[in-house]
C-alpha cells in the first residue's frame, strides 16, 4: 500500500471516484442518530449522511447550521457497516479536515449548511476523502469538479419535499452536456468562458458526452416516484434528506424508495413501491419560500 | 501512472505482460456446451453477460464487456437471469445488494444458475459468493466459493488504495494494477480453491470451478485481463 506522500493526484482521484462508482444505483439517506442509521441500513441504503438536523428542521428552525458534532458522527459510524458521509459548510476547510480525521467515507460540501465562505469552495484535491458538491447547471458542476469533487448531485431545494428544483437542475446539467457534445471545437473556449468552467473539462465533456464523475440527484425527493423520475432523467443514485424521517413511517418509505431506485424503469414495480406508504412529508411550495431563504443560491 | 507503481510493474518483468492467464477447465460440461455453440473457428462466439444491476458499479463492467466484443444485459429480476450465459456481481454495498437479491428471488436462484453458468464477483460480489463473513455471522452468503471474507478489512475510505499485485500466468506471474475501495480481505481459502492473484502474498483473486472472485476492482483500472479470464470460462477456445 502506498503511503500518503507516495500517492499522486491520479491515484487519489481514481480511488475517490471509485467509491462514488460503488454508490451508484442506490439511495443515500440523511440520518441524525444511530437508530435512524440502522433503519436506513436495514431498508437497503447504500450509504448514510450523518447530520445534526435534517434539512426540513434546519429550514424551520433557522440559525447557523454547522458540521455535526463528531460524537454524533462516530455514534452513526459505529451503528452501521455501510459508508458514512457527513456535511461541512461551503468553504469551511477546517470542518472538512475534522471530518477527514474522523475518517468519514465521503464529505458533502453542502449548501444545506450555512456557508463559511461566500466566494470560495474547499480545495478538495488537498484531501484523501472524496467530496460531493451540489450544482444547478453544467458550469457549476464543472467548477466543482475542477476543485476536485469526486461526485456531483443536483442541489434541488433541500427540506421542501418538492422535486421541482431537482428536476430543473438535472435537466440543466444534462441539457448543457448535450449542447457541448454538438459544438464545433473552435467554439468550446467561448463556451468555457460563458459557463465559467475550466476549458479542459469543457473539452472532456464535449468529447465524452458525460461528466467525468458520477452525478446523483438530491434536494426534494420524498416519494418512490420522485426517485424513479430523477433516475430516468439521468441521475445515477439519489440522496433522500428529510423525505424519509419526516414521513409517517420511515422504515417502510425508506425500503420503498430503495426498491423504486433499483427498478426505476419498471412501472409495475413502481406501483408496488408506491402503495400503502402512509403520509409523506408535508412539503413546501417553492414560491412560498422568501428568496433569501432559498438554499440553492448559496 | 505513479512512478512508484510504474517501478513495481517493471520489477515484475520476468514474465511476459502480454501473456493471459488461462486456467485449466477443459473438461467441464459447461465448456463442452459452449464449444458446441461455437459454429465455426472463425466466427467469434458472443456471450451474453449478465450484470447484476440492483446496486453498485455495474455500468463500468458493461464498458469492459462491450469493449471485449460481448453483449451485456442488466439483471434485476429472475426473468433477466434466464437470458444470460454468465453473471457478474459488481462492487457496491453487499448489505444492499443482498436485500434486493432476496426480494427478487435471485439469492435463492443463483446456486442452481451456478451449476451450469460461470459467475464473477468483485468486492461486494466476492463477499456474497463466499462461505462466511468474519465477524458478521448474521449476514448470510451464497457459499458458491469455499473462502471466508472480512468486510471493510482495510478500514474506511481513508484506507482505500491502488497498488500493483500479481496474477498467475502459465508457471509464473505477471503484474496487475489492483484498486481497493473499502475492500474486503480473503481470510480463509478452501482446498479446492485456486489462488490466481495476490498482493504482498495475500490472496486477492480466487477461482473454484467456474466461480471467479476478487477483492479488487478490475473494472476501475481499465485492464481487461481479469474480464478476459472470466470470459474464457464462458467461451471455450475453439483451438
Amino acid at each position: 500500500m502506498l503511503k500518503e506522500q507516495q500517492m499522486n493526484a491520479e491515484d487519489k482521484r481514481k480511488i475517490k471516484i471509485g467509491l462514488a462508482e460503488m454508490l451508484k444505483g442506490g439511495v443515500i439517506m440523511d440520518v441524525t442518530n444511530a437508530d435512524q442509521a440502522r433503519i436506513a441500513e436495514d431498508a437497503g441504503a447504500c450509504a448514510v449522511m450523518a447530520l445534526e438536523r435534517v434539512p426540513a428542521d434546519i429550514r424551520a428552525e433557522g440559525g447557523v447550521a454547522r458540521m455535526a458534532d463528531p460524537a454524533r458522527i462516530l455514534e452513526i459510524k459505529d451503528a452501521v457497516t455501510i459508508p458514512v458521509m457527513a456535511k461541512c459548510r461551503i468553504g469551511h476547510f477546517a470542518e472538512a479536515q475534522i471530518l477527514e480525521a474522523l475518517e468519514v467515507d465521503f464529505i458533502d460540501e453542502s449548501e444545506v449548511l450555512t456557508p463559511a465562505d461566500e466566494a470560495h469552495h474547499v480545495d478538495k484535491d488537498q484531501f484523501r476523502i472524496p467530496f460531493v458538491c451540489g450544482c444547478r447547471d453544467l458550469g457549476e458542476a464543472l467548477r466543482r469538479i475542477g476543485e476536485g469533487a469526486a461526485m456531483l448531485r443536483t442541489k434541488g431545494e433541500a427540506g421542501t419535499g418538492n422535486i421541482v428544483e431537482a428536476v430543473r437542475h438535472m435537466r440543466a446539467v444534462q441539457g448543457g452536456i448535450r449542447r457541448l457534445s454538438v459544438l464545433p471545437r473552435e467554439e468550446l473556449m467561448t463556451e468555457a468562458k460563458n459557463l465559467g468552467a475550466p476549458y479542459d473539462l469543457v473539452c472532456w465533456v464535449a468529447e465524452n458526452g458525460k461528466l467525468p464523475v458520477p452525478n446523483f440527484a438530491a434536494g426534494g425527493i420524498a416519494t418512490p416516484a420522485d426517485a424513479a423520475l430523477m433516475m430516468q432523467l439521468g441521475a445515477e443514485s439519489v440522496f433522500v434528506g428529510s423525505g424519509i424521517f419526516k414521513s409517517a413511517d420511515p422504515a417502510v418509505r425508506a425500503k420503498a424508495i430503495v426498491l423504486a431506485t433499483t427498478h426505476y424503469n419498471d412501472p409495475k414495480r413502481l406501483v408496488e413501491a408506491s402503495t400503502g406508504l402512509g403520509v409523506p412529508m408535508r412539503g413546501l411550495e417553492i414560491g412560498s419560500i422568501p428568496v433569501e431563504q432559498l438554499l440553492q443560491v448559496r | 501512472m505513479n512512478p512508484i507503481l510504474t517501478q513495481k510493474l517493471r520489477a515484475h518483468e520476468r514474465a511476459s505482460a502480454a501473456e493471459v492467464i488461462r486456467p485449466d477447465v477443459g473438461g467441464s460440461p459447461l465448456l463442452r456446451r459452449c464449444k458446441q455453440s461455437v459454429t465455426t473457428e472463425t466466427q467469434e462466439y458472443r456471450a451474453t453477460v449478465g450484470l447484476l444491476a440492483l446496486q453498485g458499479d455495474f455500468g463500468l463492467h458493461r464498458q469492459m464487456i462491450e469493449a471485449l466484443g460481448h453483449s451485456a444485459v442488466e439483471v434485476r429480476t429472475l426473468s433477466d437471469l434466464e437470458r444470460v450465459d454468465c453473471l457478474i456481481m459488481p462492487g457496491g454495498e453487499s448489505t444492499t445488494i443482498r436485500k434486493l437479491m432476496k426480494q427478487e428471488g435471485l439469492f435463492a436462484a443463483l446456486p442452481q444458475f451456478a451449476r451450469t453458468k460461470p459467475i464473477m464477483g468483485t468486492c461486494a460480489g466476492l463477499i456474497l459468493l463466499g462461505k462466511a463473513i468474519k465477524g458478521s455471522p448474521g449476514e448470510d452468503t451464497l457459499g458458491l466459493i469455499d473462502c471466508d471474507t472480512s468486510r471493510n478489512a482495510y478500514g474506511s475510505q481513508y484506507q482505500s488504495f491502488r497498488d500493483v499485485g500479481e496474477i498467475r500466468a502459465g508457471n509464473g506471474a505477471v503484474p496487475l494494477e489492483m484498486v481497493f475501495i473499502r475492500a474486503p480481505r480473503i481470510v480463509r481459502v478452501g482446498d479446492n480453491v485456486e489462488v490466481l492473484g495476490r498482493l504482498n502474498g495475500e490472496p486477492t483473486l480466487v477461482r473454484q470451478g467456474t466461480i471467479l472472485a476478487m477483492t479488487f476492482h478490475p473494472e476501475l483500472s481499465g485492464d481487461a485481463r481479469v474480464h478476459q479470464l472470466f470470459l474464457s470460462l464462458v467461451v471455450a477456445d475453439p483451438n
